[in-house]
């Protein structure tokens, strides 16, 4: 302690000082940010629904009321959550180009992802509703696809085929094809039962029954998926696998069947 | 036209007569036989440069063949099973695959299209006329073999040693009943089993992902949930024949949608629950839409409406899903008040 009292007039001491306040400073900010941060969260996220609300009224109130509370032409969206915006406005199927017809397809995105989020803060400020899935929930890591094969052909498979290339339903609507659907939209799907599609909550199909779903997707119906068996012909089954064995095996054998019954060269033409 | 309708002679079998013989045609035979066509040589027959020249066809044939072969041991020990190559227009493939069905393909094709080649190119293809002849054997033969027929009845001495005969001919009738009696395993009847499933009072309703019991707050309106009766483990010897009777399709309606008086008697605060087999052919039926509430059975298109007691709307099914009463037991778990109270899947004969 004498030593420093002593060094109290060195030509560097006010340099150290300086420096210990700036840390001193620093040390205080960091301490107290996560608060005043948390504070910067709350009010954007209070400005992302000022937004989503101005987007609504544009975009969507036309058929689902200006409060969300729906009209004969859409249904309510109090309480849908945040979830079912991603998944209906994410995929391009909302907005809906009309409230006839037997459903909505998936088609191009209308709004930039900003937009979407601000929306479903809006849509999600309604009524309580289940979130925007995060990558944990829906990536690969620690699932399990043998599992996931089970599930899905338990409760997925009838309407979407045993490695969802989709199929029919009744009246012109279809279950759509999985292939290419961001695993996001997969597990909001899911979650949510969008249009006629029933829902699977986290109460009777838990987050890692889900996420050993779309990893079982992944496996068997992605652009990565390896399949030994070669071409697969719409993985729709008998039907287009039927057409072929008629078309181009019985072809090759009628073929075969031609020449060696053909009629031989002859020597001079009679 | 009957076939007595025809003259005689012009049967197939008379005609025979004339064959090799060329015959004009007259009142008692209207169609002359042409015989055959004069022969024709081929190149090959001719030009023995062109003979060769199919011999060596037919020479390359084989012996790609013969390498297709050794390909296919080669790609059987080499390949990795797991290698996946991309071929064109296949798309992606595992390679082992590929080479095994393309060698052996080879292989067999080319021995077939060799001997196809060498028979129409150079073994000989002049037509032969074959007279047919007789089927019976001359008199002397025929009576030959009679005779040592009967030596050999007299020698085995079966008409005197009647106790043999009569063991020989009791052994030849059994022998078939051991047949007979293995048909028995194509019963015993079903009994009653038809018309039971391992539904009865007190059985909580399992969820089938979770293997967890069900409450009702976690069924949500518009969500499907399969289910199976408490007990029933996956391992079990009789898992499947035992979930093909009593697999259970579980959805929340808004009780005010429900519009069939005895199915809101039979849920509890609007879930229901119905058997998951098909009534038409027993195909396992859960297209649920959750708006429409309807399902629709993926095999023949049956659909059938979950608010109205599940009746028949569309297609070949016969009659309503079966309803399993249910409720809540004291610890607020859902549970069974019974079985089925019709037969679960397809009408059978006694099924009434």
């Amino acid at each position: 302690m004498k030593k420093l009292s002593a060094r109290r007039r060195h030509p560097l001491a006010a340099v150290v000082v300086l420096l210990l306040a700036l840390a001193a400073t620093g040390g205080l900010y960091a301490a107290f940010a996560p608060a005043s941060k948390a504070q910067a969260d709350e009010t954007a996220q209070s400005l992302a629904i000022e937004e989503g609300k101005k987007l609504f009224a544009v975009g969507c109130a036309s058929c689902h009321g200006t409060g969300g509370q729906g009209t004969s032409d859409g249904p309510s969206l109090v309480g849908v959550g945040a979830a079912a915006v991603d998944f209906q406005v994410g995929t391009g199927r909302m907005p809906a180009a009309t409230s006839q017809g037997a459903q909505a397809p998936r088609k191009r995105v209308q709004y930039s992802q900003a937009e979407i989020d601000q929306l479903a803060a809006y849509v999600a400020s309604l009524g309580a509703g289940p979130a925007i899935p995060t990558k944990e929930q829906y990536g690969a890591e620690g699932a399990d696809i043998a599992k996931g094969g089970e599930l899905f052909r338990t409760n997925c498979a009838q309407c979407h085929n045993f490695t969802g290339k989709g199929g029919a339903l009744t009246r012109g609507k279809f279950a759509p094809t999985l292939e290419g659907v961001d695993p996001k939209h997969i597990y909001e799907a899911m979650q949510t039962g969008p249009q006629n599609m029933p829902s699977f909550p986290d109460t009777t199909m838990s987050e890692q029954n889900k996420k050993d779903i779309i990893a079982y997707l992944h496996a068997v119906d992605s652009s990565e998926t390896e399949n030994p068996g070669g071409l697969e012909l719409g993985g729709l089954g008998p039907v287009t696998e039927g057409l072929f064995a008629w078309i181009f095996g019985l072809g090759a054998l009628i073929a075969v069947a031609v020449w060696v019954a053909a009629r031989t060269a002859k020597a001079k033409k009679s | 036209m009957s076939s007595q309708d025809i003259p005689e002679e012009n049967l197939p079998a008379e005609q025979d007569h004339a064959h090799g013989a060329v015959s004009v045609a007259d009142e008692k035979n209207p169609f002359a036989d042409p015989g055959l066509p004069p022969h024709e040589h081929r190149i090959q027959d001719v030009d023995e440069r062109a003979a060769k020249r199919s011999e060596r066809v037919v020479a390359l044939l084989f012996t790609v063949s013969m390498l297709a072969t050794l390909g296919f041991i080669a790609s059987y020990v080499a390949i990795p099973s797991d290698k996946s190559i991309f071929v064109f227009p296949i798309g992606h493939i595992s390679a082992m695959n590929f080479a095994l069905g393309l060698t052996l393909g080879t292989a067999l094709f080319c021995i077939g299209a060799g001997a196809v080649h060498w028979a129409r190119t150079l073994m000989s293809d002049v037509e032969v006329a074959d007279e047919r002849h007789p089927v019976a054997a001359a008199p002397d033969l025929r009576a030959k073999v009679h005779e040592d027929f009967k030596q050999g009845a007299k020698e085995s001495a079966i008409g005197r040693r009647k106790l043999i005969r009569n063991t020989m001919l009791g052994a030849l009738t059994l022998v078939p009943l051991s047949g007979l009696f293995l048909l028995r395993d194509l019963g015993p009847l079903p009994g009653t089993k038809l018309r039971h499933t391992l539904w009865s009072k007190g059985k909580l309703l399992v969820n089938m992902n979770t293997n967890e019991p069900l409450r009702p707050e976690d069924v949500a309106v518009g969500s499907l949930t399969f289910a199976k009766p408490e007990g029933l483990e996956e391992d079990d010897e009789e898992f499947q024949t035992e979930i093909a009777k009593a697999a259970l399709m579980i959805v929340r309606l808004q009780p005010e949608n429900i519009k069939d008086k005895r199915e809101l008697e039979w849920s509890h605060e609007g879930i229901v629950a119905y058997s998951k087999i098909c009534t038409h052919v027993g195909c396992p039926i859960s297209l649920y839409e959750q708006q429409t509430h309807h399902v629709l059975c993926p095999c023949h298109q049956s659909t059938f409406d979950l608010s109205d007691g599940a009746r028949v709307i569309f297609g070949p099914a016969g009659h309503a899903l079966p309803q399993l009463r249910i409720g809540v037991n004291g610890e607020g778990y859902l549970e069974a008040l019974g079985d089925f109270e019709e037969p679960v899947g397809p009408a059978f004969w006694e099924r009434g």
